[in-house]
C-alpha cells in the first residue's frame, strides 16, 4: 500500500483523517499515485495538478524521504521506501502567501 | 412567519446568518470551509435549500460546493466516485476549461495584457454564481479570466458560453487592478433569453438569446482613464443591479460614476448627482421600489475607504441624481473599511431589508430600507460577498 499525507485543507475536502493508503498498479510514480488518489477522491481533481495539462499547481510540492521531488518528472519512479509503503508521499501546500 | 438567511462569503470562510422577519436577533453559523476564500454564495430562487458556493485558494485552486439543505451540509458535486459509463466525469465540478473548439466557430485564445500584448486566457477563480430562475440544477458562473460558464447538472460539470468571448471585442479586453473578472450576472425574469453580465475592465454585455450571441452595452459610459473615453469596450464596470419588476431599468456603479439605463443597456446616463464621490463598488435596488437605489461611496480609486472615516450608505428614491446619506447606526468616525462589489443585498420582506458587508468583517442590516442600521456581526474576516434569501 502506498501512503500519502495530504495537507489539512485537502484532507478536509476529501473528508479523510490521517494518512491515505492507496493501491497503485504498476510503477509507483507521482503520476500513478495522483491518478489513484484522484480516482478514489474525485473531489481532489484539479487541486494538486491542472485538470487538463496535469501539471503540478504552483504552490503544491511533493516530498518523500526528506527530499523535495516536486521538480522531478511525474513519471520517475518514487523512492523504494515510498513504493514499499515504508515512507509516505507528502503533498505540501507551499509556505507562501499568508 | 417569514425569515431571512444571509449568505456571507469572506476571505477565510463562509458564514450563514439567520433571523426571523423582525431581523433583530441573529444566529451565526460558520465558518464553513474555514481558511478558504469564499468569493460568493447564492441560493436558488426555485429551491432555497439549494445553495451554490465558490471556494477558492491560491494553493488548491477552485472548488464548487453545493448544499441541498440550506447550508447545513455541503458536497462537491461530482466528488463521489461515478463508475457508470457515460456519466459526467467525476471531479469535474471545478473544471472550467475555455471553449476553443472549432465547433463554436470562434476559437479565441488571447486577450490584451497590461503591456498591450496579447495574452492567453487563464482560468483563476469563480467570482460569482448565479442560479437559474427556473431550474435549481442550472447555475451560471462568472470567472476570471473573464468568461461565462453554465452548469445544467447542479454544478457537476461546466460549459462555457463561448459566444461572449467570441463576439469580437475579446482580444481588446484588459484586466483591471483586481484581474479580468466577470463579476456580475443578471438573469431577466421577464425574458428568459436575456442575460446581462459585467467584466472588469471590459464593460457590460447582453445576450437576448440565452447566451449564444452577445453585444457590448456601454454606450453612454465615459471613462476618462482610457484612451477613448467613450469606447465601445474597456470600461471598468464595478457592479450592476436591477429590480426584477422593471425589465429595462438597470443601475451601474462604475469605477467612477453611477449610471442608469432605461432601455436594457442600449444607452446609459450618469445619475451620480450630489454624491460626495461617485467612486464605489456596491450598488443595489430596493426590492419593491425600482427607483430606490443604494450605493456606498468610496473616497478614491487608490484609497478604497469612505470619505472622512464616515461609513455612509447613500440612497436615492428618484432613480439617481438626488441622494441622501444614511448614517444611523453606522460608524461616523475612524472607519476605513471598504464594501466590495458583491457585498450588498436586499431581502424581499414588506419592509425591505438592506445588507452589506465590509472588509473590516462587519455585516450590517437595515430592516427599514436604510433608515436605521445595526451590525449583525462585528469581527468576521474581510467580507467578499453578501446575498440574502427571504424564506417563508
Amino acid at each position: 500500500m502506498i501512503r500519502v499525507v495530504l495537507p489539512h485543507h485537502l484532507r478536509t475536502l476529501a473528508r479523510v483523517e490521517g494518512e491515505v493508503q492507496l493501491e497503485v498498479q504498476g510503477v509507483v510514480t507521482q503520476r500513478s499515485v495522483l491518478d489513484a488518489l484522484e480516482a478514489r477522491f474525485p473531489m481532489l481533481c484539479g487541486t494538486m495538478r491542472d485538470h487538463v495539462t496535469l501539471k503540478r499547481r504552483p504552490f503544491i510540492r511533493f516530498f518523500a524521504c526528506a527530499e523535495d521531488l516536486s521538480l522531478e518528472s511525474p513519471d520517475n519512479p518514487l523512492p523504494d521506501a515510498v513504493a514499499k509503503g515504508v515512507e509516505p508521499l507528502l503533498v505540501i501546500g507551499a509556505i507562501a502567501g499568508g | 412567519m417569514s425569515s431571512v438567511r444571509v449568505l456571507v462569503g469572506t476571505h477565510k470562510g463562509a458564514f450563514i446568518l439567520t433571523s426571523d422577519g423582525k431581523r433583530e436577533k441573529w444566529e451565526v453559523s460558520g465558518p464553513h470551509f474555514a481558511g478558504w476564500e469564499m468569493y460568493h454564495l447564492k441560493g436558488s430562487p426555485v429551491d432555497p435549500d439549494r445553495i451554490y458556493a465558490s471556494q477558492t485558494s491560491g494553493w488548491f485552486g477552485q472548488i464548487i460546493q453545493r448544499s441541498s439543505d440550506g447550508g447545513k451540509t455541503w458536497e462537491t458535486p461530482g466528488g463521489e466516485v461515478v463508475p457508470t459509463p457515460g456519466a459526467p466525469p467525476p471531479g469535474a465540478s471545478n473544471k472550467f476549461v475555455y471553449d476553443t473548439t472549432v465547433e463554436t466557430g470562434k476559437p479565441l485564445t488571447t486577450h490584451m495584457w497590461y503591456d498591450g500584448t496579447q495574452h492567453p486566457w487563464e482560468f483563476k477563480r469563480v467570482w460569482h454564481l448565479e442560479p437559474s430562475l427556473t431550474d435549481p440544477d442550472t447555475v451560471y458562473a462568472g470567472v476570471e479570466d473573464a468568461a461565462l460558464f453554465r452548469s445544467t447538472d447542479g454544478g457537476g460539470s461546466w460549459h462555457e458560453l463561448a459566444g461572449l468571448r467570441g463576439h469580437g471585442t475579446g482580444p481588446k479586453w484588459q484586466p483591471g487592478a483586481g484581474g479580468m473578472c466577470l463579476h456580475t450576472i443578471i438573469l431577466d425574469p421577464s425574458d428568459p433569453g436575456r442575460i446581462y453580465i459585467a467584466i472588469s475592465s471590459a464593460g457590460a454585455f447582453r445576450t437576448d438569446d440565452g447566451g449564444t450571441n452577445w453585444k457590448p452595452i456601454n454606450r453612454g459610459l465615459k471613462s476618462t482613464y482610457i484612451p477613448d473615453p467613450t469606447a465601445e469596450i474597456g470600461h471598468c464596470v464595478h457592479h450592476i443591479a436591477k429590480n426584477p419588476s422593471r425589465p429595462n431599468l438597470l443601475f451601474m456603479q462604475k469605477h467612477w460614476d453611477v449610471m442608469r439605463t432605461d432601455d436594457g443597456g442600449d444607452s446609459w446616463q450618469e445619475v451620480s448627482g450630489n454624491l460626495p464621490t461617485d467612486f464605489g463598488f456596491a450598488i443595489d435596488v430596493h426590492a419593491h421600489e425600482p427607483e430606490t437605489i443604494y450605493v456606498v461611496p468610496i473616497k478614491s480609486d487608490s484609497e478604497h475607504f469612505p470619505l472622512e472615516g464616515k461609513l455612509r450608505v447613500y440612497r436615492s428614491r428618484t432613480g439617481g441624481n438626488e441622494w441622501e446619506a444614511l448614517t444611523k447606526g453606522l460608524p461616523q468616525r475612524d472607519c476605513y473599511v471598504n464594501v466590495l462589489r458583491d457585498a450588498m443585498a436586499v431581502d424581499q420582506l414588506d419592509s425591505c431589508g438592506v445588507y452589506f458587508g465590509t472588509t473590516g468583517g462587519q455585516v450590517y442590516v437595515s430592516p427599514d430600507a436604510g433608515d436605521n442600521w445595526t451590525p449583525i456581526v462585528h469581527d468576521l474576516p474581510a467580507v467578499l460577498s453578501v446575498e440574502v434569501q427571504t424564506l417563508s
